[in-house]
């Protein structure tokens, strides 16, 4: 039971760097953008391990309940703003993307260097 | 029996993230990856985050799925498989991995109170916070008023990244007006001849974007606020622009009224930090906005998280037509 409380971040190690793979090794560019947010999703699942508090809630104050346990407001708030920038980020990733293809007529990474060699 | 729940989500998110990088299909990967971000939703709502399971499960199981669905529509749906570096890749990421598991043995237990990170600044914002600010959700307070400064960076990144999209994607093969006969491409006609999703969504878009409005103004005192709003009002219009086709949304709401909500916005978030100095106070200090203080920080919040909702439903939606309004190569 006790090595349960660290199974949130074993399910992180082993989601961050499934993300990780799919950048290093996969040659389509659509798919390294789907391996980096999941990579970032991970990180938010890290933080948001870090705000838990046992027998907490939400942090919403309640009026006229003084013994209430909440948890970390502060995790939340960073990883709140993170989701919102990280759609803004791959928003621009994939527009990138569709001009290379667009240019190139393929969005595989050795077909696009063979290309650049080539000419 | 909550830990067993958390248990068993966590090992599905893993699995999902294993078969999003398994399959070559990329539709099947993006479609995976909506169902990977709600899992991920319901893990930050076990883990007492509502605000930001609420924003995971509007944004990125519904806004990424379609702007990565309209890039598949743009590029090509099947990825061709590469060999080379495969286990050497594959090694240095188990180790990697190994490496981190071998690290959190050092880690605080989940829900330890006496954690470093429970013991800093924390217990400081979640005594002030009604003292202060007066407002019940500590995470909007954090978010509009302690940390404001950091809101308006996160705006303007959110700025920046429309503005980028529309200059790589606007030009020569940009929008197509309704005019020159070309009505008859896909994204023109949107889903309209498909007689249930047609009749099930029109009946949800009013109920969307009812519950955007709600999220928005609710905010202070629930889960909730202007990042969420947007996106759920971004999503119930793109639900329009995906039933109706893309010309009828864009007449619902023109271009021209989208660059207006995404620099009113900002600017309506800025103006509120100047007028803070007019009155006498610091940048973003909305104490001097009324006579109470208090009064002052709940007016300051109100106007900043309107300013935020607007930009960043106005900024999605805009990403979405430049991603919609492009014809494929």
């Amino acid at each position: 039971m006790e090595l349960l409380g660290l199974y949130n971040y074993w399910a992180f190690a082993v989601v961050l760097m499934t993300g990780l793979y799919a950048v290093i090794t996969k040659g389509n560019l659509i798919k390294k953008l789907i391996g980096l947010s999941i990579f970032q999703s991970a990180v938010f699942l890290l933080y948001i391990t870090m705000n838990k508090v046992d027998g907490g809630t939400a942090p919403i104050v309640q009026k006229g309940v003084t013994d209430q346990v909440f948890s970390n407001p502060l995790p939340q708030v960073l990883i709140l703003t993170a989701i919102v920038v990280g759609i803004s980020t791959t928003a621009l990733g994939l527009a990138i993307v569709v001009r290379i293809k667009e240019s190139y007529g393929t969005i595989e990474e050795h077909e696009i260097q063979n290309l650049d060699r080539d000419s | 029996m909550v830990i067993l729940f958390a248990v068993f989500l966590l090992t599905l998110l893993v699995l999902t993230a294993v078969a999003i990088v398994r399959t070559e299909n990329l539709f099947v990967a993006v479609m995976l990856t909506g169902i990977f971000s709600l899992l991920m939703a319901a893990n930050f709502f076990v883990l007492d985050a509502a605000d930001v399971a609420l924003t995971e499960a509007a944004i990125g199981a519904g806004i990424t799925t379609v702007l990565f669905l309209g890039a598949l529509a743009l590029t090509a749906e099947h990825e061709k498989s590469v060999s080379a570096g495969r286990w050497l890749s594959m090694g240095v990421v188990i180790v990697t991995t190994l490496v981190l598991i071998y690290a959190t043995f050092d880690k605080p237990r989940l829900g330890d109170p006496q954690a470093p990170v429970h013991l800093h600044v924390a217990p400081w914002y979640l005594d002030k916070t009604p003292e202060i600010i007066g407002i019940p959700n500590v995470v909007t307070a954090v978010l509009g008023s302690f940390r404001g400064y950091d809101t308006l960076g996160e705006l303007f990144v959110v700025f920046t990244a429309f503005i980028g999209v529309l200059f790589i994607l606007s030009g020569r093969r940009g929008r197509h007006l309704p005019s020159n006969g070309r009505a008859s491409s896909s994204t023109d006609q949107g889903l309209g001849h498909h007689l249930i999703p047609k009749v099930v969504g029109r009946l949800l878009i009013p109920f969307i974007v009812l519950f955007g409005f709600y999220v928005q103004f609710h905010g202070e005192y629930g889960p909730g606020g202007g990042f969420q709003a947007g996106a759920i009002v971004a999503a119930g219009i793109i639900l329009y622009a995906l039933l109706e086709g893309e010309t009828q949304a864009l007449k619902v709401v023109p271009p021209p009224a989208l660059m207006g909500m995404v620099v009113g916005g900002a600017v309506l978030y800025g103006a509120v930090g100047i007028a803070g100095i007019v009155l006498g106070g610091n940048f973003l200090d909305y104490s001097v906005l009324a006579d109470n203080p208090v009064t002052g920080q709940q007016i300051g919040i109100l106007i900043i998280e309107l300013g935020v909702g607007i930009a960043v439903c106005g900024a999605l939606l805009s990403i979405f037509h430049a991603f919609a309004a492009r014809e494929p190569s």
